[in-house]
C-alpha cells in the first residue's frame, strides 16, 4: 500500500477468517438457539459481526475522497 | 413436478416480466449522458452508481438467480456441507473491502474498463492481457447459461413446457441489454431484490409456522439424512477442510470475475466499494436463511424429481398461486440482472482486449461501444445454444471448471497493488501451469470441485481451485526469482 501507515485496526479483518475457516471450532448441535443448532446460527451472527469489523476499520480510515 | 397451467401464478409472473421489460429499455434514459455511444457510458453506466445502486447492481448480481435455486437444492440434498456458501460469502467482504477500492482506484486513473486493461497498463505484456481477457470470457459463458437454468426451472414450475418461453425471455433481455447497457440491470436490480427480499423474508417467517418451527425443521432434515444414509445437519470430519476451502476459494475468485468487477468499476468512487463492503452482507443474510428452505423441503415432506425443484415445489405447495408467481417472477427477474451484466463484462473484455488489441488499435470511442454491443447479443445467444442443445451437466461442468480458471487471474490482477516485484512472464508462468494442473486434477477427478493429496499416511481433501492457486504463486515467485534483475529495483513494499 502506497506509503501510508497502516492502522493496526486492519487487523480485525483477519478475525472473519479464523471465525469461520477452522470449522471442527463450530461444527456442532449445542448450544442450540431458537431451534437453530449452533453451526447455523453461529455462521449467521458473523454476517452481522463482519459488517461491524469492516465498519470500525472504515472509520479509522483518512478521507481519500 | 405438476404440469398444470397456473394462471394466477402465471398472470403475476408476466406482469412483473412485462414491467422490467418497460424499465429495460427506459433505462437508456435514466441518468442520461450526452452519448450511450461509448463503452464508459454503455458498459460502465458513466462510472457514477452511488452506494445504493452500487448495493442492489453488485447484489443483484453477485447472488444470482442460480444460487436461489441451488444453494438450498445443495442443502435439500447433502445438508451442512451445502451451507459453505455461508462463509464464503462472508469471507469475501475483508477482502473486497481492502483490495477492491484499489482496483477501483487504479481503473478509475488510467480509464481502464476491464482487469485485463489494468494489467495491461500495469505489466505492459498483451500476453498477460489476453490471459486474464480469455479467461475471463470463457468462465463467464458457463455463468450465463446457468442463469438459464434457474429461469427454466421456475417457467417449468409455472406449468409452462416448450422452450418458447425461455427463448421469448432471453430475446427480451438480450435487447433491452443492447439498447440501455449496464443502466439496465443496474435499474431492474431494484425490483428484483425488493422483490427477493419480500419472498425470502415471507418464506423465512411463514414456512417454520406451517412446519412446527425451526426446531421441528432441522429435526426433520436430521431424520431425512439419517434414513437415506448420506448428508447430516453436521460436518463429517472429512469434511472440515473441503467445507473451509470451498469457502476461501470461492471467495478470492468472486470478484475476479467480470460481472462483479464490472460493477466495482462502475462505482462513483472508492469510498462507495467501501460502504458497500459494509452494507452487501445484509444479502449474505438471506442468502443464508435461504438455504435453510432445503431443509424445510424435508419437512414439508416434498417428493422431488430433481433436487433444484425443492424452492418452486415448496412456494407451490405452501402459498397460494399469486404469491407462488410472485416468488418465481423474483427468480426468473433474478436470473435477468445477472445474466445481463455477465454479458456486458464479458463484451467489454472483448472489446476491449481482444478487438481494440489485435483487430483494430485505433477504434474510436463509439466504435468500442458498437462492438461491446455485437458482442453482448453474441455471447448470449451462445448461452442460449447451450442449454437449447447440450446437456445442462455440460454447463455445470464448465462452471466449475470456469471457477477454478478465474481464480487463476487472482496473482496477476491482485499481487500488482501491493508489490511491483512480480513481472509479467513469471505471473503468466504461474497461470498456465495453474490452469493447466488444476484442470487436469479435476479431469482426473470426473470434475468433481475437490482433490485428495496425499503426502505420506495423510489425506488431505481440498478445493482443487485453491490448490492449482497455491501451485500458480508457487511457480510464479520462482520463475520471478530465476529471471534477470531489473535495473532499477522499485519498491519492496508488501
Amino acid at each position: 500500500m502506497p506509503k501510508r501507515t497502516l492502522s493496526p485496526l486492519w487487523i480485525l479483518l483477519l478475525l472473519p477468517y479464523l471465525g469461520l475457516l477452522i470449522v471442527s471450532f463450530y461444527n456442532k448441535t449445542s448450544p442450540d438457539f431458537f431451534g437453530f443448532p449452533f453451526f447455523y446460527w453461529y455462521q449467521l451472527l458473523w454476517v452481522p459481526v463482519t459488517s461491524v469489523l469492516i465498519y470500525i476499520v472504515y472509520r479509522s480510515l483518512p478521507d481519500d475522497e | 413436478m405438476t404440469n398444470e397451467l397456473d394462471y394466477p401464478a402465471i398472470s403475476v409472473f408476466v406482469f412483473f416480466f412485462v414491467l422490467v421489460t418497460v424499465m429495460g429499455f427506459v433505462a437508456a434514459k435514466w441518468r442520461r449522458p450526452a452519448t450511450l455511444a461509448h463503452i464508459d457510458e454503455w458498459g460502465l453506466g458513466g462510472r457514477q452508481f452511488g452506494t445504493w445502486i452500487t448495493w442492489f447492481l453488485v447484489g443483484g448480481d453477485f447472488y444470482t438467480a442460480y444460487t436461489v435455486i441451488a444453494v438450498p437444492a445443495l442443502v435439500y440434498g447433502v445438508g451442512a456441507y451445502g451451507f459453505f456458501a455461508l462463509p464464503y460469502t462472508i469471507i469475501v467482504y475483508p477482502f473486497v473491502f481492502a483490495v477492491m477500492p484499489l482496483l477501483w482506484r487504479q481503473a478509475k486513473d488510467g480509464a481502464h474498463v476491464t482487469a485485463a486493461d489494468l494489467v495491461h497498463a500495469r505489466y505492459q505484456s498483451r500476453g498477460l492481457e489476453l490471459a486474464v481477457a480469455l479467461t475471463g470470457i470463457i468462465a463467464t459463458m458457463p455463468y450465463i447459461a446457468l442463469q438459464l437454468i434457474g429461469m427454466a426451472v421456475v417457467i417449468k414450475a409455472l406449468g409452462l413446457t416448450g422452450e418458447v418461453p425461455l427463448m421469448l425471455a432471453f430475446l427480451v433481455l438480450a435487447l433491452y441489454t443492447y439498447s440501455s447497457g449496464l443502466r439496465a440491470p443496474a435499474l431492474i436490480a431494484f425490483v428484483k431484490d425488493a422483490m427477493i427480499y419480500i419472498v425470502v423474508l415471507t418464506a423465512i417467517a411463514f414456512i417454520p409456522l406451517k412446519l412446527g418451527g425451526y426446531a421441528a425443521i432441522f429435526q426433520a432434515a436430521d431424520t431425512a439424512f439419517k434414513a437415506k444414509g448420506s448428508g447430516g445437519i453436521l460436518l463429517a470430519p472429512a469434511q472440515y477442510l473441503p467445507y473451509a476451502t470451498l469457502a476461501l476459494g470461492s471467495a478470492l475468485a468472486a470478484f475476479m470475475y467480470p460481472h462483479t468487477l464490472t460493477g466495482v468499476f462502475a462505482s462513483k468512487s472508492a469510498n462507495t466499494i467501501r460502504k458497500n463492503a459494509i452494507l452487501l452482507p445484509a444479502y449474505t443474510l438471506l442468502l443464508g436463511l435461504l438455504a435453510l428452505l432445503g431443509y424445510m423441503g424435508h419437512a414439508a415432506g416434498l417428493k422431488l424429481t430433481s433436487n433444484n425443484d425443492v424452492v418452486p415445489m415448496l412456494f407451490k405447495t405452501l402459498f397460494p398461486g399469486w404469491f407462488a408467481g410472485f416468488a418465481f417472477a423474483a427468480i426468473g427477474i433474478g436470473a435477468l440482472v445477472p445474466a445481463a451484466v455477465m454479458s456486458i463484462g464479458a463484451s467489454n473484455l472483448f472489446t476491449r482486449n481482444v478487438w481494440k488489441a489485435y483487430a483494430d488499435p485505433g477504434i474510436s470511442h463509439a466504435g468500442e461501444a458498437r462492438v461491446a454491443k455485437i458482442t453482448s447479443l453474441v455471447v448470449k445467444v451462445g448461452a442460449l445454444l447451450v442449454i437449447l442443445f447440450l446437456p445442462t451437466q455440460f454447463a455445470l461442468d464448465l462452471q466449475l471448471l470456469g471457477g477454478l480458471w478465474i481464480l487463476q487471474t487472482f496473482p496477476a490482477v491482485v499481487f500488482g497493488l501491493f508489490t511491483q516485484w512480480f513481472r509479467a512472464p513469471a505471473l503468466l508462468a504461474g497461470w498456465a501451469i495453474g490452469l493447466g494442473v488444476g484442470t487436469y486434477f479435476s479431469w482426473m477427478d470426473g470434475l468433481k470441485p475437490l482433490h485428495t493429496l496425499i503426502l505420506g499416511d495423510t489425506k488431505f481433501t481440498v478445493y482443487v481451485g485453491l490448490l492449482a492457486l497455491v501451485i500458480n504463486i508457487a511457480v510464479a515467485l520462482a520463475v520471478n526469482a530465476l529471471l534477470p534483475q531489473r535495473r532499477t529495483v522499485i519498491s519492496t513494499a508488501g
